[in-house]
């Protein structure tokens, strides 16, 4: 027998867990959380993914081989948004952090 | 290697470079799943642009993402993971050995693909064309957005690039479903081969999880409850 045969009830499981997060993560975007929106609505987001990743893309049944390679796929992309907004992110510090230029002539000084 | 050293002892659908089934079964897997890894690189650069230039305009970005049609937005997620289910359902019929329900659940599965892009197509990007959201065909800076509005232009670019992104990767999978389904109703899977329906689902699988971020990242990024002063 080639491959793991998923029994029906649990792809039922999943579809209707899978409906009900669409309709939460729908309906929490409608109470102010302020931040926290964006935070929720990603968590649902993550959960739905490992739902479908799991059962409906077998991985909870696969071997290692395969499960490597998707966390590999998933750590380079981190890797690329890490050093992205690491770049982005901090472009303007000389400029719009003031203790760091009130500090430097005194360091100068120094030497 | 000499396991199978009769051409005849073949079991339809098994390539005799490998050893047995399962081992054919796991490196068809591990291929595609490499696919699908260059495909989250693909669309991650999209994504990675998204959170680049929403930490530098979040208010033009949220008031782009309230101007959604949350109610479509939320019904074609519903409609994906139903046609994801489906997918996974014609592959168990073929994994369990029945023929017809494996061409039906397949039917099923592109008629449900066909529905979300028509409600995306025929009701929400002909609704932004209308109201002059869609950047390139006319699109009009509201008042309402304040000084930063020029910006929301720069949501609905990531909103249509990536949606039709998106969009493109259904219709190629309708176009592969298709070949299947024919293949499907040719009795060429069975118990023991399906690698072709497996492939395919993981591709179509993959496209629901791109659809799950982008609901949250287009819909609901903004939040959806009424800003005092503010009205859409």
């Amino acid at each position: 027998m080639a491959g793991h045969v998923v029994p029906v009830k649990i792809y039922l499981g999943v579809f209707f867990s899978l409906l009900f997060l669409t309709g939460l993560t729908t309906a929490v975007a409608f109470v102010d959380m302020g931040r926290f929106n964006l935070v929720v609505a990603l968590a649902i987001a993550v959960v739905k993914m490992l739902l479908v990743v799991l059962f409906f893309m077998h991985i909870k049944y696969s071997p290692p081989l395969i499960k490597l390679v998707i966390v590999a796929a998933v750590l380079w992309l981190a890797i690329m948004v890490t050093l992205t907004l690491s770049d982005e992110l901090t472009r303007n510090w000389g400029v719009k952090i003031q203790g760091w230029s009130m500090i430097l002539p005194y360091f100068r000084a120094l030497f | 290697m000499a396991v199978h050293a009769v051409h005849g002892e073949h079991p339809p659908g098994f390539a005799h470079q490998f050893e047995d089934m399962d081992q054919q079964h796991d490196a068809g897997n591990l291929g595609m799943w490499l696919f699908l890894a260059t495909e989250i690189m693909f669309f991650g650069g999209l994504f990675m642009s998204y959170i680049v230039y929403r930490t530098k305009f979040p208010d033009a970005f949220a008031d782009g993402s309230r101007l959604l049609n949350v109610k479509f937005g939320a019904v074609n997620t519903g409609v994906l993971i139903a046609s994801s289910l489906t997918m996974a359902m014609a592959i168990h019929s073929a994994q369990v050995g029945k023929k017809k329900p494996q061409v039906w659940y397949l039917i099923f599965t592109m008629i449900l693909g066909a529905l979300f892009l028509f409600l995306k197509f025929n009701f929400e990007w002909r609704a932004d064309y209308h109201e002059h959201l869609i950047p390139g065909f006319g699109f009009m800076v509201r008042p309402e957005w304040g000084p930063g509005g020029v910006h929301v232009q720069m949501f609905f670019l990531f909103y249509f690039f990536m949606t039709g992104l998106h969009a493109l990767h259904m219709i190629v999978g309708i176009g592969i479903l298709t070949v299947l389904t024919v293949m499907a109703a040719r009795g060429r899977f069975y118990e023991q081969y399906y690698a072709p329906l497996e492939s395919s689902g993981l591709y179509w699988h993959f496209v629901d999880i791109i659809w799950i971020f982008l609901f949250p990242l287009l819909y609901l990024a903004g939040g959806r409850y009424p800003i005092p002063g503010v009205t859409h």
